[in-house]
């Protein structure tokens, strides 16, 4: 892959001298288009849901052909997504830097004084809304909510609940279930999603409220069974599984995909981003995806977006608030 | 020499001390109500054994003698000492002014002013390294390296390879 | 007979003129990409992952392999030539390996370990063959007690380094762990041990940036300090005699090569454990039952040839929980599973009923791979031994600032090239003092494992210690670490005794 460069690396070299004389002011023409490779900074490690997708609209968008320039992901996914939420804050006003976020955008900097505001930041779009489901094992004879809260009970503290790490979605979900049904389990976090759809099957936790793209696989194997949605209606996947509020328990949760920018990132290149993501979300690829893997493929961006993430933050403070209470009595 | 092992046990020993006062922010105990360990414990009573384990190998070194070998070859040290300093400001540099400055300056103090060789060798690795560095990382692997101020230099490079 | 049919059509997807340029492209990118210090089989999958729509979903997914295979080779050769394991799977290969490239023999070294990885790669994937579908159960089978139990095995297979002081030894093993656990906290959600808050902590310390630290950097300050301006590596060449001793070397090896493979092929099998407990565990084996195991760690030929063979059964072994059960063992193969299902293919327990040709197409690319990736290795050995000949003092910076630049392009953060630094300093002054670093770079990299499934288990079982020796599987593990704790202790002891005596006499 690196042959045959030479001549044109001479040509390039040329070629930068001239342009340094005509300044970098080429771009501004018509129209703003990025003029280096564009970062997408994930908030996550390699391999994980949130990396998976975000690598899924890299590679979409080089496909569709969506930007003048090519989108490469970094992973920063130290600390819950800290490591990734500082460096878009240290990169006030960059124009190529996007950042995929997952729930985390809002609880980390809650959970810890990591000096970032996600006020500040540019909200570019929301792509889509990832779903939370009650699983247990096929092999399990617990069918619906009210055997599922019997069993529960009947364990006495000692039902295992698997999830992803504490203060992530999947353990806000259990507080959730917890406070609503007044029962007690023993959270046991795992690195994520796959991990924790492995364990349920192989019999080492008793349940789990995961997403269903994680669980999907051995939903389709018969060898996991949805229990209830906490969606206000029922998924187009699973016709026959109620949702929690169907059953008069008023659990709704979503996991948020979207994208954002540094503080003070230029207009154009808000709009410029903006219309990519929008082109993204009607191809046929990606519409294929969220019926898949049960997403709900919710497009917002601009002011909404960011009324949205100011709401959702705020619910996110309540519902740690909470746990944190209960902790520690 | 034995002066040496003695100023390194006594490091790490301050390290584990370090270790354990930021290990205890978190539980270290063991709690029964989560089931097992807090999360300071590891840190803390691993830091702890490694404190221990210093302080032996700092009070066997009591009483014992080495005939004053000591602990650096001298006439090597000063190389060491330069190789470090010139390896800790490229890395200070690369920020600023950009890995492609900061690199085949490094190289180029290395190989022609530490290593005197001859000024062809000298201008072949300092040209090529980031040639080389460029089409690798940047173009086939699309992986960017920090350019600082000489970023805009780039954007023609950019558009041409991408 | 099947089987065979399907295979059979299989390699007639992946012996297409198109799919075999595919491979041989794919294996020498991955081939480079692996010798790359800090650069391993994840940035070469990740960074063709989006190019894979060009082509159709069969060859797309042979490149992966391709690519993966070809870094799994391509690692050995940075452990060999620099001392610097290019990925943990290959952290094993530098105990013996680098000795050998010291003394001249680093051709041998290479050859070992491509023939090793070749035979390795090749019994994994008829296992694979053959048993694919019913092993996948047993992968299920594998809870936290059970990982636990499996990292603290592949830590015993390792103590008693023969012949290091011990309190330096348990300090460096500590200090290991203790690095090992900075960071965010899974189970808690807390950060610990974020030193002053810095932002680039709350990702842990990377094993990468301790190896290449120790290993890369430390190294080069020791040898310019001990050397005295004179290289004290041989010169190495390479001649077809010497590639002839290679293999019949090689040939009186199958034992520690089948012991490699079957270890390595079904610990790669379980996820979250891999292809670097494996390789550890194979050169542990290697050397307790070796006839002379004082021989290791000082350029034994088998002791290359041992973990190459397990990291290579092992990298696909860890295919088939991915395949099988739509879970990947690593981050390389829940890239590759993260492209399967961008290509719209559902891996998990259905894949092998729906997409039969895929997934045949796959296994016997997996052996087309495995033939290209030796033949260009062994091609390339003359070009990799050829760049050990040049001027000492060239080659460090050229070393130096593949340090640099290997150790930024995996986080892409300075944070992680100071820490690099920092860690060659350190290092080499530890070196010095004689304190062994391996233990410390093993502790780094099967710290994190071993926290957390201890901590999950006990969660799980509300804190019941006994709950890993009440699970048959885990019990196992235990008993024979146990057993691998006490063997060098047995010997050392006897030694000892017969030590103590001697004066008397």
């Amino acid at each position: 892959m690196i042959y045959k460069m030479t001549r044109r690396a001479a040509l390039a070299g040329v070629a930068s001298i001239a342009m340094i004389a005509a300044g970098a002011t080429s771009a501004l023409a018509e129209g703003w288009k990025p003029q280096k490779p564009i970062e997408m900074v994930i908030m996550a490690g390699q391999g994980g849901g949130a990396d998976r997708l975000a690598r899924l609209f890299q590679s979409i968008i080089q496909k569709e052909n969506l930007a003048s320039m090519p989108v490469l992901p970094v992973n920063k996914g130290g600390g819950s997504g800290a490591e990734a939420l500082r460096y878009l804050k240290d990169n006030e006003g960059d124009a190529h830097k996007i950042m995929a976020t997952l729930n985390s955008y809002y609880t980390t900097p809650i959970r810890n004084d990591i000096g970032v505001d996600i006020e500040e930041f540019t909200p570019i779009a929301r792509m889509a809304l990832d779903t939370f489901v009650l699983w247990v094992s096929a092999d399990s004879d617990i069918q619906t909510m009210d055997d599922w809260v019997a069993a529960v009970k009947a364990s006495g503290g000692e039902w295992k609940m698997g999830g992803t790490g504490t203060g992530q979605e999947d353990s806000l979900v259990t507080a959730m279930l917890e406070k609503e049904f007044d029962i007690k389990v023993t959270y046991v976090p795992f690195k994520g999603g796959g991990d924790v759809a492995k364990n349920l099957v192989g019999g080492h936790i008793d349940s789990t409220v995961n997403n269903p793209s994680e669980q999907m696989g051995f939903y389709q194997a018969g060898k996991s069974r949805p229990i209830a949605a906490f969606t206000p209606e029922r998924l187009d996947v699973f016709p026959d599984v109620p949702t929690a509020r169907e059953l008069g328990h008023d659990i709704v949760y979503w996991m948020q995909r979207s994208f954002v920018a540094p503080k003070d990132m230029p207009a154009e290149a808000v709009a410029y981003y903006t219309e990519m993501f929008e082109k993204l979300s009607q191809t046929e690829e990606w519409q294929q995806y969220t019926t898949d893997k049960a997403l709900m493929a919710d497009f917002l961006s601009g002011d909404e977006l960011q009324a949205y993430f100011i709401e959702e933050r705020d619910k996110h403070a309540a519902i740690l608030a909470d746990m944190e209470g209960d902790g520690s009595s | 020499m034995l002066v040496a092992d003695r100023v390194i046990a006594i490091a790490i020993m301050g390290l584990s001390a370090y270790f354990m006062w930021h290990a205890v922010e978190l539980p270290i105990g063991w709690n029964g109500m989560t089931g097992g360990p807090g999360g300071g414990a590891f840190p803390f009573w691993l830091s702890l054994i490694m404190m221990l384990c210093a302080a032996g190998i700092l009070v066997r070194s009591i009483g014992r003698h080495d005939g004053g070998q000591s602990f650096f070859d001298g006439v090597m040290l000063k190389s060491v000492i330069l190789v470090v300093v010139a390896l800790f400001a490229t890395i200070a540099l690369i920020p600023v002014v950009g890995a492609y400055i900061a690199i085949p300056l490094f190289i180029f103090w290395y190989v022609k002013v530490f290593g005197r060789h001859s000024w062809l060798l000298t201008l072949c690795l300092t040209i090529g390294t980031p040639l080389f560095l460029f089409f690798f990382f940047e173009v086939t692997l699309k992986i960017l390296l920090p350019k600082g101020i000489t970023e805009p230099l780039f954007f023609p490079l950019y558009a041409m390879f991408f | 007979m099947e089987t065979l049919a399907l295979l059979a059509d299989g390699f007639a997807t992946s012996l297409s003129p198109l799919n075999l340029m595919i491979v041989i492209l794919g294996v020498t990118a991955g081939l480079f990409i692996g010798a790359m210090p800090g650069l391993g089989s994840v940035n070469g999958v990740a960074i063709v992952l989006p190019l894979t729509f060009i082509v159709p979903p069969s060859s797309a997914i042979i490149l992966l392999c391709a690519i993966y295979y070809g870094a799994m080779y391509g690692g050995a050769i940075s452990s060999i030539l620099l001392g610097i394991p290019g990925a943990s799977t290959a952290v094993a290969t530098t105990f013996d390996g680098r000795p050998m490239a010291q003394q001249g023999k680093a051709g041998l070294a290479l050859i070992a370990a491509a023939v090793a990885s070749f035979v390795g790669g090749t019994i994994s994937v008829v296992l694979f063959t053959l048993f694919a579908v019913p092993l996948a159960d047993l992968a299920l089978a594998f809870g936290p007690a059970e990982e636990f139990a499996l990292v603290l095995l592949a830590f015993t297979t390792f103590v008693g380094l023969g012949g290091d002081d011990v309190l330096k030894t348990i300090v460096m093993i500590c200090l290991g762990l203790v690095l090992s656990t900075v960071g965010l906290d899974l189970i808690s959600g807390s950060p610990r041990l974020v030193f002053g808050d810095l932002p680039g902590f709350y990702a842990g310390i990377s094993f990468l940036v301790l190896a290449i630290g120790v290993y890369g950097i430390g190294e080069i300050l020791y040898t310019l300090e001990t050397s005295r301006t004179a290289p004290s590596v041989t010169p190495a060449k390479i001649t077809f005699k010497e590639l002839g001793a290679g293999f019949r070397a090689m040939n009186r090896m199958w034992k520690t090569m089948g012991t490699g493979s079957f270890l390595g092929f079904f610990v790669g099998m379980l996820p979250a454990a891999g292809a670097t407990p494996a390789s550890l565990m194979a050169y542990g084996i290697a050397r307790s039952t070796s006839k002379q195991p004082e021989t290791f760690g000082k350029g034994n030929i088998e002791g290359v040839a041992a973990p190459e063979t397990a990291n290579n059964a092992a990298s696909t072994g860890s295919l088939l929980p991915m395949l099988t059960l739509g879970i990947p063992g690593s981050p390389t193969t829940a890239l590759l599973l993260g492209g399967m299902v961008m290509w719209g293919l559902m891996p998990g327990p259905m894949l092998f009923i729906e997409q039969p040709d895929f997934v045949w197409g796959l296994i016997s690319s997996l052996y087309t791979a495995n033939f290209a990736a030796v033949a260009i290795n062994i091609a390339l050995i003359p070009l990799f031994v050829w760049a050990l000949r040049m001027p000492f003092t060239v080659l460090c910076a050229l070393v130096m600032v593949l340090c640099i630049v290997g150790g930024f392009a995996p986080s892409q953060k300075m944070h992680d090239v100071w820490l690099i630094a920092g860690f060659g300093v350190a290092g080499y002054l530890l070196r010095k003092a004689d304190y062994p670093l391996a233990p410390l770079v093993l502790a780094l990299v099967l710290g994190p494992l071993m926290e957390k499934s201890f901590r999950q288990t006990l969660i799980a079982e509300q804190g019941n210690v006994l709950a890993f020796v009440e699970r048959p599987l885990s019990a196992t593990f235990i008993a024979l670490a146990a057993l691998f704790f006490v063997l060098p202790l047995v010997k050392y002891l006897r030694k000892g005794g017969r030590r103590s005596v001697a004066p008397a006499e």
